[in-house]
C-alpha cells in the first residue's frame, strides 16, 4: 500500500519519461547510491572491498556490455572475454608504458574493444544464432592467440603486464577504498548511460532486430547500422570493464583471465541475472561472482559438523555443476532471470499487507 | 625432396586426425539434423563417456565397459529429454542452445566428481608401433578408429534413409508441428536422437581416449569440431566428414609449414580462421541447405 502508483500524476512529458517515475524508487536510489559511495568504504574490510566488491563491479559491467548486445539485440557472443582482454591490454600498456592519462587509457581502452567489435559484427550481417556463436568463439580463440604471441602486446612469455602505481588527476589510487571508488564512478556512469541508450530510439531500434530481424528491417530500420552499433557498444562496455578489472583487481594484464571459460562465465551472468535487463546484469554479476564463494563456505560448513575435510576439486566441481544447474533452472523455469524475481516482488509489495 | 615428404606425413596424419574431428562433430550434425539443436554439451558428453568407460574398466572386461558406457549415454539423453527439453518445447533455438551450455557445465562436474580429475589412460591393447608405407609413418590407433569411424557413419546414413525412424527424425527436423500431426512422437524422436548422439559420444571418447588419454581436453576437442560443421554445412553428414578431413590436414600443414615463422599455436586457431571464410563467403557450408528467410 506504501508502494504504489496510484495517486502519483504526470503533468508534463518530463516527468512522464522519468527512469524512475514513483518518488520512492528515486529516493530508494538515491539511498542505495549514498550507501554505495560512502558507507561501503566506511563498514567493508579491505577483504571485502578487494575480493568481492570490485570483482563484482567489474564483472557488472562486462555483463551489462553483454546485455546490451544479448538480452536487448539478441545477438549472441561467446567471445566477450576476448573483448574484455583488449581493453586490459590497451589501458595497462598505454598507461603503464607510455604513460598516458589514467582517463586517456580508459577512452583508449574502451575505443580499441569496440574497433575490434565493429570487425566482429561484420559477420553478424550475414549470419545469426549459433553460426554468429561460433564466429564469436573464433575470435575468442584468434585474439587468445595474438595476445600471447605478438611480444609487442603482451611483453613476453607470460602475457602478463605489470600496472604500475595508479595515479588520476595527480591523486594516489593505492588503498582498496580508493580503487573501490574508482569502480563505482565509472560503473555508475556507464549503468546511467546504458539505461538511457536502451530508451532511445537506438535502444528500440535493437528490441525490434531482437524480437524479430526481417521485421525490423521492413519497417526501416537498418540491420546493418543498429548491428554493428550494439557489437561497438557492447564492445566498449567490455573494454573498460577489462581495463577496471586490470587496474583495480589484478593489477596486470594477463590473458588467462580473459579466456573462453571466463566468457561463458559472462554470458551465465546474463542468463541468471535476466536478459534484457539492467538489474539483470547487475544481480547476475554479483550471483556469479559470489556463488563459489558460497559454495566453498557452505561445504566447510557441511564438513566442520560432520568432522571431514574439504578437498579442493570436490569445490570446483560442485561449482560447474551448481552453475550448469542454475543457467538451466533460469533458462527452463524463469527465462528472466533474477531481474523478474525482483519485480515479481515489488508487484507484491504494492499490495501488501492486503491479498488483492 | 624432404619437404615433399614432410608434407605428405604431415597430410596423412592430419587426415587421420580429422576422422576424429569428424566423428565428434557428427555427434553435433545428429542432434541438429533430428531435433533444430546445436549441442553444446557433445565435448562434455565425450568426455562422460570416456570417463565412465575408463571408470569401470577397471573391474569389467572391454566388451561389458562398453556396455556400460553406452548404457550410461542412453540413460542420459532419457533424463535430457525429460528434463531439458520437454519443458523447452517451442522456446526459440537460442535458449536451447545455452541450455546445452549448461548442461554440459553440469555433465563436466558430475562427470569429474564421479571419476576423478586426473588424466587416466586408456589401453585398448593395440600395439603403438605405426605402420611404415613407403617411408611414411601412419599410427595403428589412428588407423583403426578411421576404420570405426567409417562403420560408424555408414550404419547412420543407413539408418536415416532407409528406416522409418530415421524417416521419422528427419520429418522432425524440417518442422515440429508437421511432424507431430502426423503423428511422430516428438519425445521418443529426441530420446532416439540423444540416445545416437551418446553413442557417437562412446565412439569418440573411446578414440580420443587411446590416443591422449581421458582427461578434461576431451571437452576441448568439441572446439574443434564446431568449425568442422561451419564448413561442412550443419545439417550434412557427408560435410562433416568431408571439413573434418580438411580441417585436420589443412591445420596439421599449416602448423608445420607457418607455425615455426610465427612461434607455434597456430592450430589453436586456424581451423576457425577457415570457418570464418565460410561464414563471410559462403555462410551455409559446402553441403548445408541455404534457408530463405520468410516473415
Amino acid at each position: 500500500v506504501i508502494y504504489r502508483e496510484t495517486g502519483i500524476f504526470h503533468a508534463g512529458y518530463r516527468e512522464d519519461m522519468r527512469i524512475f517515475p514513483l518518488s520512492l524508487d528515486r529516493a530508494g536510489m538515491a539511498l542505495l547510491l549514498v550507501a554505495l559511495f560512502v558507507g561501503v568504504p566506511l563498514v567493508a574490510s579491505e577483504y571485502w572491498l578487494k575480493g568481492l566488491l570490485i570483482p563484482v563491479l567489474c564483472y557488472s559491467l562486462a555483463a551489462l556490455g553483454l546485455n546490451l548486445l544479448t538480452g536487448y539485440t539478441g545477438l549472441l557472443s561467446l567471445g566477450h572475454s576476448a573483448l574484455m582482454a583488449v581493453g586490459a591490454y590497451a589501458a595497462v600498456i598505454a598507461y603503464g608504458r607510455y604513460g598516458l592519462s589514467m582517463l586517456v587509457a580508459f577512452a583508449l581502452a574502451g575505443t580499441m574493444a569496440a574497433g575490434v567489435g565493429f570487425l566482429v559484427g561484420v559477420p553478424s550481417l550475414r549470419i545469426k544464432g549459433f553460426y554468429l556463436a561460433v564466429s564469436t568463439l573464433a575470435v575468442q580463440f584468434i585474439i587468445e592467440w595474438v595476445m600471447t604471441h605478438v611480444s609487442w602486446i603482451s611483453g613476453g612469455v607470460h602475457a602478463t603486464i605489470n600496472v604500475p602505481p595508479l595515479r588520476l588527476l595527480g591523486m594516489e589510487l593505492d588503498t582498496a577504498v580508493e580503487k573501490y571508488e574508482l569502480c563505482l564512478v565509472v560503473v555508475v556512469g556507464m549503468t546511467l548511460f546504458a539505461k538511457n541508450l536502451v530508451r532511445t530510439k537506438i535502444g528500440r531500434a535493437w528490441m525490434a532486430i531482437r524480437d524479430r530481424d526481417v521485421a525490423a528491417e521492413i519497417m526501416g530500420i537498418s540491420l546493418f547500422k543498429y548491428k554493428l552499433m550494439a557489437f561497438m557498444v557492447s564492445s566498449f562496455y567490455a573494454g573498460v570493464a577489462g581495463a577496471l578489472l586490470a587496474f583495480a583487481f589484478y593489477q596486470a594484464a594477463n590473458i588467462e583471465e580473459f579466456t573462453l571459460a571466463s566468457s561463458i562465465r559472462i554470458l551465465g551472468m546474463v542468463l541468471i541475472g535476466g536478459l534484457g535487463s539492467i538489474l539483470g546484469s547487475f544481480l547476475g554479476a554479483a550471483f556469479v561472482v559470489l556463488l563459489p564463494i558460497l559454495i566453498a563456505n557452505g561445504l566447510h560448513v557441511a564438513a566442520g559438523l560432520s568432522g571431514g575435510l574439504v578437498r579442493t576439486d570436490v569445490v570446483a566441481n560442485m561449482e560447474l555443476v551448481v552453475f550448469g544447474g542454475l543457467i538451466l533452472f533460469f533458462l527452463i523455469v524463469e527465462p528472466l532471470g533474477l531481474a523478474r524475481l525482483w519485480k515479481t516482488f515489488k508487484d507484491y509489495l504494492r499490495l501488501w499487507p492486503f491479498p488483492y | 625432396m624432404p619437404d615433399l615428404l614432410f608434407a605428405i606425413e604431415l597430410t596423412i596424419s592430419g587426415l587421420l586426425n580429422g576422422v576424429m574431428y569428424a566423428l565428434v562433430a557428427l555427434g553435433f550434425v545428429l542432434i541438429y539434423k533430428a531435433s533444430g539443436v546445436f549441442n553444446f554439451a557433445q565435448g562434455a558428453m565425450t568426455l562422460f563417456a570416456a570417463l565412465a568407460l575408463v571408470g569401470i574398466l577397471a573391474r569389467v572386461g572391454l566388451g561389458l565397459a562398453i556396455v556400460f558406457a553406452i548404457g550410461v549415454m542412453v540413460a542420459f539423453a532419457f533424463a535430457m529429454e525429460r528434463v531439458v527439453l520437454r519443458p523447452l518445447v517451442g522456446r526459440p533455438p537460442l535458449s536451447i542452445f545455452m541450455a546445452t551450455i549448461g548442461v554440459s557445465f553440469v555433465l563436466e562436474g558430475v562427470a569429474q566428481s564421479i571419476w576423478g580429475a586426473e588424466p587416466k589412460g586408456l589401453n585398448l591393447g593395440i600395439s603403438a608401433r605405426p605402420i611404415e608405407i613407403g617411408g611414411v609413418y601412419i599410427g595403428r590407433v589412428e588407423l583403426y578408429s578411421a576404420a570405426a569411424a567409417a562403420a560408424l557413419v555408414a550404419a547412420l546414413i543407413w539408418f536415416f534413409q532407409r528406416t522409418t525412424i530415421g524417416l521419422g527424425l528427419r520429418a522432425v527436423s524440417d518442422d515440429h508441428e508437421a511432424a507431430l500431426s502426423v503423428g511422430i512422437s516428438l519425445r521418443r524422436v529426441w530420446a532416439i536422437t540423444w540416445t545416437i548422439a551418446g553413442l557417437v559420444a562412446v565412439a569418440a571418447g573411446i578414440a580420443w581416449g587411446t590416443r591422449l588419454g581421458v582427461h578434461f581436453a576431451v571437452v576441448l576437442i568439441a572446439f574443434k569440431a564446431l568449425p568442422v560443421i561451419i564448413i561442412g554445412g550443419i545439417e550434412s553428414i557427408p560435410g562433416a566428414i568431408l571439413a573434418g578431413l580438411v580441417v585436420g590436414a589443412t591445420e596439421n600443414l599449416a602448423e608445420g609449414f607457418i607455425g615455426p615463422a610465427v612461434g607455434g599455436g597456430v592450430k589453436d586457431f586456424f581451423p576457425y580462421l577457415i570457418a570464418l571464410l565460410f561464414l563471410l563467403v559462403r555462410p551455409y557450408g559446402l553441403f548445408g541447405r541455404e534457408i530463405i528467410e520468410r516473415v
